[in-house]
């Protein structure tokens, strides 16, 4: 099947990059231990902050360093290919293939996620867990609901990246739009601070939007927090805005492939 | 039918100017303008003309990726821009300038992909990769990254990538660019073999004169939109009143010689440089200057087809 080939030839290419690889988990690793000693501060204070006990708190920081990666948070992935193909004109060669071209990215994103759950995700958190007293889940059925809530983790951001590497098609400068959606990422995701520490109504706002997806939604199955209907709320929410997103993607390549063609870009 | 019919096509593009502060015109800029043409399966076509002539526009039509504003063209009975994802699967596509190979994957690899993506036949795809590893020498890069390869080694793979679903037509937009003598001799070579053993029609677009006159019998130039000639190399040359020159060394320097049918244009010392019509036979002039002067050596310069190019555009 092409995409599964699509997917195995991404994560080929990410792995050849191991002193990357290495230098990152060397990265998250540190960011993990400061950010730990933070939470570690923050709950003595208040023990119950969010409704989450310390354990829960430093294992959110660790997993959220895992997650940068695997979900791609900042950005980057098969959609910056994307953005230089646009700015370059290299598009056209993709015009030109009998592929669904959306399915194709989405194909590679999805094992350059898979590389860097396997590197990026792992290596720190065996180092948390070597360093701090993390919480892990008791039954594989969870391992599975978070592997399942990442993936559509990792949908969503795709869908997000896509979108504003298709603003590349009508914007000259994507600085602004970039740094725009790096912020949203970094702090409605829960990498900057876990979501349930929002306060009041912002936080089941927070909690809604498509952000949510990357970060917060998988923790939560794995820290217990989310269980039963509620889990299958969460993966819910998560699949409807995967769906959604990819539809909004859809609907942009259209507009901009009837721009190239029709109007001549 | 033809292969590729091209009836009155046409292709403007609407550009918006600032022309104050709030005030913007908009002009119509005409890419392509009634162009007619048919070829051939088989044909191999140059598709010559200064830039901003309109060739790119012209192939972008042709591939499906721009829809014409007016006119009409059948590419393999096929609409083009209507059934863009068909015709993908029925013509090649070569950009010297781009690369349709992955970047970071061994070439080995891309060719593989390729092979999913066009759906074609193990078997097949095997018999035509060892055939184009042979004749493109490929055999050494195969299992390189793209990105390591140099410049000729990529255009050959970028060729053979494009050949590897047995398209019908063969578009090549500058695949000369930027290779050297040896890398272009070579790729010229492949593709008289591809269009004679596989019967893949080639329409090519270069810069490269020396691509025209060693591939293609036909030759069709474009200016501003328009086609100011198609037909023979030949005929270009007859329709650009183009010359030959016959070099003439004498034993001692002398007057400029006088013979029928030549003139002289240079003289440098004992060397004198004598035009005449390319399509007049050089045999009588030589003779008649043999004869009447001591001559210590001659040569003939065929006639250079940008000089030609040039003229027509001059003329119009």
């Amino acid at each position: 099947m092409l995409y599964v080939a699509v997917a195995l030839r991404s994560f080929r290419r990410y792995s050849t990059y191991t002193a990357a690889t290495l230098a990152g988990i060397f990265t998250n690793s540190v960011f993990g231990v400061i950010i730990s000693f933070t939470y570690i501060a923050v709950w003595k204070e208040n023990p119950t902050a969010g409704g989450y006990d310390v354990t829960d708190a430093v294992t959110f920081c660790w997993l959220a360093q895992a997650m940068i990666m695997t979900v791609a948070v900042w950005g980057g992935g098969t959609t910056d290919d994307v953005a230089d193909r646009i700015r370059t004109g290299d598009i056209v060669i993709d015009l030109y293939r009998p592929v669904s071209f959306l399915g194709w990215y989405l194909a590679g994103d999805l094992g350059r996620s898979a590389y860097h759950l396997l590197t990026r995700g792992l290596a720190p958190t065996v180092v948390g867990a070597l360093l701090f007293d993390l919480r892990f889940p008791d039954s594989p059925a969870t391992y599975l609901l978070f592997l399942v809530s990442v993936a559509l983790g990792v949908v969503v951001s795709f869908g997000i990246r896509m979108l504003v590497a298709c603003t590349a098609f009508w914007l000259l400068d994507q600085t602004g739009v970039l740094s725009l959606a790096m912020v949203c990422a970094v702090f409605f995701s829960g990498l900057a601070v876990p979501l349930v520490l929002f306060p009041g109504w912002t936080r089941d706002l927070v909690l809604a939007l498509p952000w949510a997806a990357l970060v917060q939604t998988p923790i939560d199955l794995w820290l217990g927090h989310s269980t039963g209907v509620e889990a299958v709320a969460g993966l819910g929410l998560q699949a409807t805005w995967a769906a959604v997103l990819l539809l909004g993607c859809g609907l942009v390549l259209r507009v901009a492939d009837r721009r190239l063609v029709v109007q001549g870009g | 039918m033809s292969l590729i019919e091209v009836e009155d096509l046409s292709r403007t593009f609407v550009v918006r100017r600032r022309a104050g502060r709030v005030r913007r015109t908009t002009d119509v800029v005409h890419a392509v303008r009634d162009l007619s043409f048919d070829v051939e399966r088989g044909e191999m076509v140059g598709y010559i003309g200064p830039n901003g002539a309109g060739k790119s526009t012209t192939i972008k039509m042709l591939t499906g990726i721009l829809v014409p504003t007016g006119g009409r063209l059948s590419v393999a009975g096929i609409d083009p821009s209507r059934q863009r994802v068909d015709l993908t699967r029925r013509i090649g596509v070569v950009f010297g300038q781009r690369t349709t190979l992955w970047w970071d994957l061994p070439l080995r690899d891309s060719f593989d992909l390729l092979r999913r993506i066009y759906r074609v036949d193990p078997q097949r795809h095997r018999r035509n990769l060892d055939e184009f590893t042979e004749l493109l020498d490929l055999g050494a890069l195969l299992d390189t990254p793209v990105r390591q390869l140099s410049l000729g080694q990529r255009m050959r793979g970028d060729i053979a990538a494009a050949l590897l679903h047995d398209p019908e037509i063969l578009y090549l937009d500058e695949p000369t660019i930027g290779l050297d003598v040896v890398s272009k001799g070579r790729l010229r070579e492949f593709l008289r073999r591809v269009n004679e053993e596989r019967q893949v029609t080639l329409l090519l677009t270069t810069h490269d004169l020396q691509d025209i006159e060693q591939l293609c019998r036909r030759v069709m130039v474009i200016d501003h939109g328009s086609l100011v000639y198609d037909g023979s190399l030949a005929g270009l040359h007859a329709r650009g009143e183009s010359t030959r020159t016959l070099v003439v060394d004498l034993v001692d320097e002398a007057a400029p010689i006088e013979v029928p049918g030549a003139r002289v244009t240079r003289v440098e010392g004992p060397r004198q440089w004598l035009s005449f019509p390319a399509g007049a036979s050089a045999a009588p002039i030589v003779a008649s200057v043999a004869s009447g002067y001591d001559v210590a050596d001659l040569s003939i310069q065929e006639p250079d087809i940008e000089d030609v190019i040039r003229e027509i555009y001059s003329r119009r």
